[in-house]
């Protein structure tokens, strides 16, 4: 019996794809450039430069709160986030502060949970620095990228509810198509807030441990393992977990306290006095939200009423987007073929199709010929032989009192029925099965 | 030549009665020889202004005039204030630690210059980081008065102004935070105007505060004031503070009269200790208003004491944040080469910002600052424009910024309410003190009233052209 | 109400020398409390101005322009290092 119960709460910052940077117009595409090759005066930070917001990443950003059931006030603005590092070009970070973009939405997990999500942001990303030896290197080609932050209600108890979170939240963004979402490209970056409290406890814990650098799924679990287990050692002395930042230690499966402020951060937060507020109608909102791709949740819902799919089919076929418009597609084909729903999807997930590769029309064609038994669809002869057998219950009691030719008999039934040319040995195999 | 105005130097060079390269080889000699006692420049470029002097001589003598109205600052050499980016040119906003910065870009306003065919004579010298009201605080030594070297020539665009009243350029740019052109222009004796706030850019001008900043030019008449206006006004897609309102041909509606035009005064801006002679030549250039048929009126404005508590928190609050980027690593000197001044400022912003302190100092001064607005909106139902005196004092003598830890702030009193809203306002000269010192008046009008502030400002000084005090020149 | 300028001047990043300290120190005094007077005026129910211009919904366009090349963007720091701008060593926070 667990003594203290896990509070944990999530931020994830993730890198939206937009064409430039959030703030400036040189293009946000980073990946694998060569430093300092994509900076420009904004971005740079240098002397006398200005921020003019990108439109498209804030539309997305609403995109994601929407998604995530968030209100979307019709006021929001910008505000400086002011703070002294090397990556930092400006010295301070354009974000939001009291008056975020999208505000108390929820997600809700397999088991019934509904995590909080408390706001979803704006902000801007700072430049990457490396280490060489003595000195430290600093590229500021993703300074300036656009970032949306999504932050969780401590709601979360354990590592499996985390995972199946971020795999939501992943499936979500990547429906969007507003980011790629990899956690090991650092597009979707994943911070805990983790604390214990003594089971049954309603009242939040007095601390929280933030832990940083956590770079994979495969991770997750590892670090919040190591921290519960911690902080429970900690706890069970009579002593309580410091408030800090620790930093996951790939190799050790660990985490390490990073090097302490004495004094807590001081933000000193204002309103952005270079980017004026922005304020929606109504309208923009709903012509956002009507933009929006059926996202996976509701396609799995769909697909259990209107095709007659289990749960765990509907949750394989939507897995992604483009997934589940080909199957959609290939329903629509397969539809005039009498093909149903349940046999593609059947197809698709047994024989483990190549849907990059291969049209829905030739995904049917290959269904229609796989099933063909001598010039004659699989289903239909099964609903044939189903027919004979009603119709001759003779057939079954024979059978069942050992009289092996009577077998004979009822292939030649169904070849009565269908007269077509059709492989005998199957059909015998498919009546036997029929009659078990 | 040098002692051209833009209008008077435009129709010479297109007479042909002089060139580019001539009128910018006067401004350059003027400068040489006055330097030394006015140390009004931080780079002069000379090689570069020259260049674009040949050039714009090219243009002009083969150029329709059609053409020509393409360029309508084609051959006049302008000074910049040095908090303007340059692109290839270094830009230190009077800073020891920009000493070798040299920007990769061109402000917007730098940009419009060069388009209109501006020849730029060098960056002026300001108060470092425009933190000041005196020029006397630049790490590259004060800029002295050209009326009397013993005396200060204001701030921040000290540099700017005492250079246009030298008659070592054409005209000049500045910025005004609350007061940096309607000030050092009061003291010197020349035009300065200070757009609303969102008129023109300020992409590419190294931030003070960034909810106030507006570049402006300095000038010698107000008819040179407008036809620099109608080049850098205009919505900016690099700044998104910029008015998207349309730019008017503000030269060209110069000579609406005064009459029936409601002026308001308010005794509030005659501050206590306020000089006698700045005093009583405010009241003559109002009786000189009501001669030419204006209206004045007697208007209650807010205290303008409160101004200098708003402006004070507001400006070294977003001093402190747009500072922030100074660390040495990707331009300039560490955060050690910040003087005092600098220091100063940096440090109660970052108090007035800090946690606990933001309600009762950022919050508040921005409170404050709706009840100034609403102040103006309020007078500006009864009056078109407002008439004050631009400094309660003339141009203090040399050392006086000395240990005061807040000069700026108070020097600029009476020019801090109408930057805190965000208004229009211009300076023009109407006399001079018995020591030979000019004294300002500063007009000032609603969001985006330049025309009526330009244009009254015009009617006052082609009516006093005559003047006797108009004939005097600073000598050097 | 004394003033932690050490911590301030921490916020602010700026090394303070002692003298600097204590004279900062007085002149911070001296301006917090000028602008005391500002108690006096009544803004309940007022609404901070933090923008004069009245704007709002300036944005621009999701399209990508060219940036400044690498030599530009190093053109003016003190130390660099293969195309990268280069501090002494920030030690990092997990190691």
């Amino acid at each position: 019996m667990n003594k203290y119960t896990p509070v944990i709460g999530l931020e994830v910052h993730v890198e939206l794809k937009t064409n430039s940077k959030m703030f400036c117009s040189c293009s946000a595409d980073y990946f694998g450039q060569k430093p300092n090759t994509h900076t420009c005066p904004v971005c740079l930070g240098l002397p006398g430069a200005l921020p003019v917001p990108n439109k498209k990443a804030i539309e997305w950003c609403v995109m994601i709160g929407l998604a995530l059931n968030c209100k979307i006030p019709l006021f929001s603005k910008f505000d400086r986030k002011n703070y002294f590092y090397p990556d930092l070009s400006k010295g301070y970070q354009i974000s939001q502060y009291d008056k975020p973009f999208c505000q108390k939405g929820f997600v809700e997990l397999s088991n019934g949970k509904k995590i909080g999500i408390t706001r979803v942001h704006m902000e801007e990303d700072t430049g990457k620095l490396i280490h060489e030896g003595n000195s430290s290197l600093i590229d500021f080609n993703r300074s300036g990228v656009p970032l949306v932050e999504i932050v969780t209600e401590p709601d979360f108890e354990t590592a499996e509810e985390i995972k199946e979170y971020l795999q939501k939240l992943q499936q979500i963004i990547r429906y969007l198509d507003v980011s790629n979402a990899d956690m090991e490209k650092g597009e979707m970056r994943l911070e805990p807030n983790i604390s214990l409290r003594k089971a049954g406890e309603k009242d939040l814990p007095k601390y929280k441990v933030e832990v940083k650098n956590i770079n994979s799924f495969g991770f997750v679990s590892k670090a919040i393992d190591y921290e519960i287990k911690r902080q429970t050692e900690i706890l069970e002395n009579g002593k309580t977990p410091v408030q800090e930042t620790r930093g996951f230690v790939e190799k050790k499966s660990s985490t390490v306290s990073q090097r302490v402020k004495e004094e807590a951060s001081d933000y000193r937060y204002f309103p952005e006095p270079d980017i004026p507020p922005i304020r929606w109608t109504d309208k923009q909102i709903s012509d956002l939200k009507s933009q929006m791709p059926e996202l996976a949740n509701q396609k799995i819902i769909r697909f259990e009423k209107e095709y007659n799919l289990s749960k765990y089919d509907s949750q394989l076929l939507t897995k992604s987007i483009n997934l589940a418009n080909y199957f959609q597609e290939a329903v629509t084909v397969g539809k005039k073929e009498n093909l149903t729903p349940k046999q593609i999807a059947n197809y698709i997930i047994n024989k483990k199709v190549d849907t990059e590769n291969i049209l829905p029309a030739k995904l049917i064609q290959n269904i229609l010929s796989s099933n063909k038994v001598g010039d004659i669809n699989e289903e239909e002869l099964k609903t044939i032989i189903k027919k004979v057998l009603s119709d001759n219950p003779k057939i079954g009691n024979d059978y069942k009192k050992g009289k092996d030719n009577v077998i004979q008999f009822a292939i030649g039934q169904v070849m009565y029925v269908i007269r077509k040319k059709i492989d005998t040995e199957i059909l015998r195999k498919l009546i036997l099965e029929e009659l078990k | 030549m040098n002692k051209l105005t833009i209008t008077k130097a435009k129709t010479g060079l297109k007479n042909k009665d002089f060139s580019a390269v001539g009128l910018t080889k006067a401004c350059l000699d003027e400068i040489k020889k006055t330097e030394p006692k006015l140390n009004a420049f931080v780079t002069i470029t000379e090689n570069e202004a020259l260049e674009q002097a040949r050039n714009a001589d090219k243009i002009l003598n083969n150029s329709t005039i059609e053409q020509l109205n393409n360029y309508p600052l084609l051959g006049i050499p302008i000074a910049l204030k040095d908090n303007f980016s340059t692109k290839g040119i270094r830009t230190t906003a009077s800073s020891k630690l920009l000493e070798e910065y040299i920007p990769p870009y061109d402000a917007t306003v730098v940009k419009k210059l060069k388009d209109a065919g501006a020849i730029i004579l060098g960056k002026t010298n300001m108060d470092a980081w425009a933190h000041g009201s005196s020029t006397e605080t630049s790490d590259y030594g004060a800029t002295k008065n050209p009326w009397n070297t013993n005396h200060l020539p204001g701030g921040s665009s000290g540099g700017s102004a005492a250079s246009v009243a030298a008659n070592q350029c054409i005209a000049a740019i500045g910025s005004e935070t609350a007061g940096s052109i309607r000030q050092p222009a009061s003291w010197c004796g020349v035009i300065g105007l200070k757009p609303t706030y969102g008129r023109v850019s300020r992409y590419g001008v190294i931030a003070m505060g960034s909810s106030l900043d507006s570049p402006g030019p300095i000038t010698k008449t107000v008819e040179d004031s407008a036809l620099i206006l109608e080049v850098l006004a205009g919505v900016d897609e690099k700044d998104a503070t910029t008015s998207p309102k349309e730019v008017s041909q503000y030269s060209k509606n110069l000579n609406k009269d005064v009459k029936g035009l409601k002026i308001g005064i308010s005794n509030d801006y005659f501050i206590k200790g306020i000089d006698k002679e700045v005093e009583e030549s405010i009241k003559t250039a109002i009786k000189k208003f009501e001669s030419l048929g204006a209206k004045i009126e007697d208007i209650k404005l807010f205290d303008p004491k409160y101004a200098i508590d708003v402006y004070t928190i507001i400006q070294r609050s977003e001093v402190s944040s747009n500072l922030a980027r100074y660390d040495g690593i990707r331009y300039g000197k560490d955060r050690d080469s910040f003087e005092e001044e600098a220091k100063r400022r940096i440090m109660f912003g970052t108090y007035a910002l800090s946690s606990g302190y933001y309600d009762q100092y950022y919050n508040k001064a921005q409170q404050v600052r709706t009840v100034i607005i609403k102040d103006f909106e309020k007078a500006f139902e009864k009056v078109d424009i407002i008439i004050a005196p631009t400094s309660p004092s003339l141009a203090l003598p040399v050392g006086a910024t000395k240990d005061a830890s807040m000069f700026g702030e108070i020097a600029d009193v009476l020019v801090e309410p109408s930057s805190i809203a965000g208004l229009s306002g211009i300076n023009i000269p109407i006399g001079f003190s018995k020591s030979g010192l000019p004294i300002g008046m500063q007009i000032i009008g609603p969001q985006f009233s330049e025309q009526l502030v330009l244009s009254s400002a015009h009617q006052y000084e082609i009516n006093t052209q005559n003047e006797n005090w108009k004939k005097l020149e600073p000598k050097l | 109400m004394k003033i932690n300028i050490s911590h301030i001047a921490k916020l602010a990043n700026l090394s303070l020398l002692p003298e600097e300290k204590s004279k900062l120190e007085k002149q911070l005094e001296e301006t917090i409390d000028y602008v005391k007077e500002l108690n006096q005026v009544d803004t309940k129910d007022i609404e901070p101005t933090s923008q004069v211009t009245g704007l709002e919904n300036i944005t621009r366009e999701d399209t990508a322009k060219p940036s400044l090349s690498q030599d530009e963007a190093l053109a003016n720091a003190k130390s660099k290092h293969n195309g990268f701008f280069k501090v002494n060593a920030i030690f990092k926070e997990n190691e």
